[in-house]
């Protein structure tokens, strides 16, 4: 009976809508439940996060020449639109900005895979597995910071 | 674009697994018959109220007596086969590296001199009666190359090194398949074997080493420059061009390329230009994102650009 309500709980984690409903508003608000809820997208955004060289600075998660994005310390704010503005502006010394290089759909995925490292999304819509070896839990389970 | 036959071979491997194929289904096709003949004679004895135990005895030795036999033979036939597969003379072979990803195929034709490699994706051209070597890697999830007329199917697995020997005989167009699933696109995962004359392939490699021909004409030159400093150039490579993304196909000779997609729609500049703004449309679930964003000249300048790329 449990086991059963599980399965049904999982139903929609991973809905693949591989063509997006364009956002109703203008503001950022539907462009962060859509991504946020979304396990597909997430995974993307974990996809990208490694294809567009962003390990290159801060590693898995753990920082390097970048800060680490997996612990509660946030220079310029955890919240999606901070973050979404920190990949497509740059920040001073050092983050690159990617306006025009990614599309907007490909960096709120990002967006939305940078929160899942430090717990703050979902459990049911957070990576659940990497891809290689790795020395840290998946991002569905770690502790909200 | 040419069906997938196992039955029409074009190389010495794919007979060898076609003859193995008609000897199992011509026993199997006896047995079948033998069994339905035995199971229709012993319901019409049962019928009668004749049957008795002695003859039934007989006849169940005999039958395990035939199977062992017919099973056994199978048994040689395919280890003969076997066999036979691994035995090509591969002294001069071609060697080309299939790298599987989700969902297309990067084939990377391998040189001693580093300056004769080249890279290209879903079309794999080789020479007639010669060797080739395919060296089989996978990115992300298990995949199965599978050319049926020229070889069996061969899996690539992450993290390992599988290698697949084969020969074409005839020249010709041979389709292929990823024929393990690998996910949602994974029907639309096709790649073609061209078998060439020697010096045909020799013409075509060529060509193939060559870097990309400069931007022609001023929509070309936009479609470039969009292609070089937009998104495009974050997964794409065009050799020749400061365009050197490693995780999407190569796109140096796009243009000699007959599909786009891995197969999925022919390469002609009203699908490219669909497949530019709308990937998910043609194929669900691809890794290429949408570029509805793009103007309509902006669009067209990319078609005509990748469409010089010869």
């Amino acid at each position: 009976m449990f086991s059963l309500a599980f399965l049904l709980g999982g139903c929609e984690r991973e809905q693949r809508q591989f063509k997006l409903p364009a956002p109703e508003s203008a503001s950022p608000a539907p462009e962060r439940t859509r991504h946020e809820e979304n396990a597909h997208s997430v995974a993307q955004g974990k996809l990208w996060f490694r294809w567009f060289n962003c390990v290159g600075c801060h590693s898995l998660g753990g920082g390097g020449m970048g800060p680490a994005l997996m612990d509660e310390n946030w220079r310029y704010g955890r919240e999606p639109q901070s973050i979404y503005e920190t990949i497509m502006n740059g920040r001073p010394n050092g983050m690159p900005s990617f306006r025009g290089r990614i599309t907007e759909d490909q960096a709120w995925q990002l967006v939305a895979y940078v929160r899942s490292m430090s717990g703050l999304i979902a459990q049911d819509v957070a990576p659940g597995r990497h891809d290689g070896l790795s020395a840290v839990p998946p991002e569905n389970l770690r502790d909200k910071r | 674009m040419r069906v997938q036959n196992m039955f029409s071979v074009a190389g010495p491997q794919a007979e060898r697994i076609a003859e193995l194929w008609w000897i199992t289904f011509a026993i199997c096709l006896v047995v079948f018959a033998a069994v339905l003949v035995a199971t229709g004679l012993a319901l019409w004895k049962g019928r009668k109220g004749t049957g008795s135990g002695h003859g039934a005895h007989l006849a169940v030795a005999s039958a395990v007596g035939v199977s062992t036999v017919l099973l056994l033979f199978l048994i040689v036939a395919s280890v003969a086969t076997d066999r036979a597969l691994a035995q090509i003379d591969a002294s001069d072979a071609l060697k080309i590296e299939v790298v599987g990803n989700r969902w297309w195929w990067d084939i990377r034709y391998q040189d001693p001199d580093p300056s004769r490699r080249f890279t290209t994706a879903n079309e794999i051209a080789i020479p007639v009666g010669r060797a080739v070597e395919l060296t089989l890697r996978a990115n992300d999830v298990i995949h199965s190359f599978w050319v049926p007329a020229l070889h069996g199917k061969k899996d690539l697995i992450p993290g390992r090194t599988a290698t697949l020997t084969l020969r074409a005989d005839k020249p010709g167009t041979y389709r292929g398949q990823c024929a393990e699933f690998c996910g949602v696109q994974h029907a639309k995962m096709a790649l073609f074997v061209y078998a060439l004359p020697a010096q045909e392939y020799e013409a075509w490699a060529e060509q193939q080493r060559r870097p990309a021909p400069p931007p022609a004409d001023g929509p070309q030159q936009l479609g470039h420059d969009l292609f070089v400093k937009g998104t495009c150039a974050m997964c794409h490579a065009i050799q020749g061009t400061p365009a050197n993304g490693r995780r999407a196909p190569d796109l140096t000779h796009f243009a000699s390329r007959k599909t786009i997609g891995a197969g999925t729609v022919p390469n002609d500049p009203q699908q490219l230009a669909v497949w530019i703004s709308d990937p998910h449309a043609v194929k669900p679930g691809v890794n290429m994102p949408a570029h509805a964003f793009l103007k309509r000249e902006e669009l067209a300048a990319l078609v005509a650009y990748l469409g010089s790329l010869k």
